[in-house]
């Protein structure tokens, strides 16, 4: 099963018309997709509008591959269960979402290696032809990087962190 | 100035606080470093109790900088959990209910510490610009955005 998502907050057109229409053309019957408020109304593609969290962590598990906006929480989620994961980043220009965030996560994990990214609807519709070869990247663990765990932790039991050469801790409030 | 009364005994408690989505995936990420701590977690949506059982999980009202009256709410949400569980230290990932956060923890003499989400590479979330500079830690998750007085990289939760 192909597993599409749009997140909860805002609608994604242009995401889920591409993959409808692909999905047509090509005769998939394997998509699901969770389409939020998306007023695009999918012809061939089984979908919802909402999933509790529970239900789309099964939803995400029983996914062969899952084709996404470039959410961060998606993306993380994708990456922890070790799926394939194709994203194509929100546009702000086309009030798609407040700002370029999503470009930037695209662009920068795309360039790390870590996801499959499709900037555009040509590049989406060429990947979705190619879908069944995408290969999962690197997974990550459960957990944030051993450092980062470690400056916050030490933090907590000392208001010190580890990586500056002084104290970095300073009593709370407004310097 | 309205502070728990403390023994150098007891575990330091810690408010886990972040809006929904990827702020809260985030936040999860973090919990080995509250191991021996006392954690409440504070979120937007009552139905991501799931992803912390066995943990108490206070509800806070959304918000973001384009509905002044939601802010409102959501720092009047902030305000009351902090009364409410007065932690030792306020940990969040934004985004603007953890300005509230990191803001109005003095209150309760809780240090705060700040963690801009991995999302934000190209520069640094707003909610950060405008609370980093009072939180007692603040932290980017990018190298480049680094800077001398903050924030600083203490690494990341990929």
């Amino acid at each position: 099963m192909i597993f599409v998502t749009v997140g909860t907050d805002v609608p994604f057109d242009r995401l889920v018309r591409v993959v409808d229409e692909w999905a047509d053309r090509r005769e998939r019957s394997d998509v699901f997709a969770q389409i939020g408020s998306t007023e695009w109304k999918p012809a061939r593609l089984a979908y919802t509008r909402f999933l509790a969290p529970d239900e789309f962590m099964r939803r995400f598990a029983e996914a062969r591959l899952v084709v996404a906006h470039a959410g961060m929480g998606t993306i993380l989620s994708a990456l922890r269960c070790e799926k394939p994961i194709l994203v194509m980043p929100r546009h702000a220009a086309l009030g798609e979402t407040r700002n370029d965030h999503q470009l930037a996560t695209a662009r920068h994990l795309s360039t790390l290696g870590r996801i499959n990214v499709a900037m555009d609807d040509a590049e989406l519709r060429s990947q979705l032809d190619r879908i069944d070869e995408l290969k999962a990247r690197e997974p990550i663990g459960p957990y944030a990087s051993p450092e980062l765990i470690d400056t916050i932790r030490r933090f907590i039991v000392n208001g010190h962190a580890p990586a500056s050469g002084h104290p970095l801790g300073r009593s709370a409030g407004p310097r | 100035m309205i502070t728990r009364a403390r023994s150098r005994d007891r575990r330091p408690k810690v408010l886990a606080l972040s809006s929904g989505g990827g702020h809260w995936v985030q936040l999860l990420r973090l919990r080995p470093a509250f191991e021996g701590c006392d954690v409440v977690f504070a979120t937007v949506k009552a139905e991501y109790r799931i992803d912390v059982p066995g943990a108490t999980l206070r509800v806070i009202p959304d918000a973001n900088r384009w509905n002044k009256v939601g802010l409102l709410r959501s720092a009047l949400g902030v305000l009351r959990v902090l009364w409410r569980e007065r932690p030792d230290v306020v940990v969040s990932t934004g985004a603007a209910p953890g300005y509230f956060a990191i803001r109005l923890a003095p209150l309760f003499g809780a240090r705060a510490v700040w963690i801009d989400s991995v999302a934000n590479i190209d520069e640094l979330s707003l909610s950060g610009q405008q609370a980093g500079p009072h939180a007692a830690l603040w932290l980017t998750q990018w190298k480049h955005l680094a800077r001398p007085d903050g924030p600083h990289y203490g690494g990341s939760v990929l």
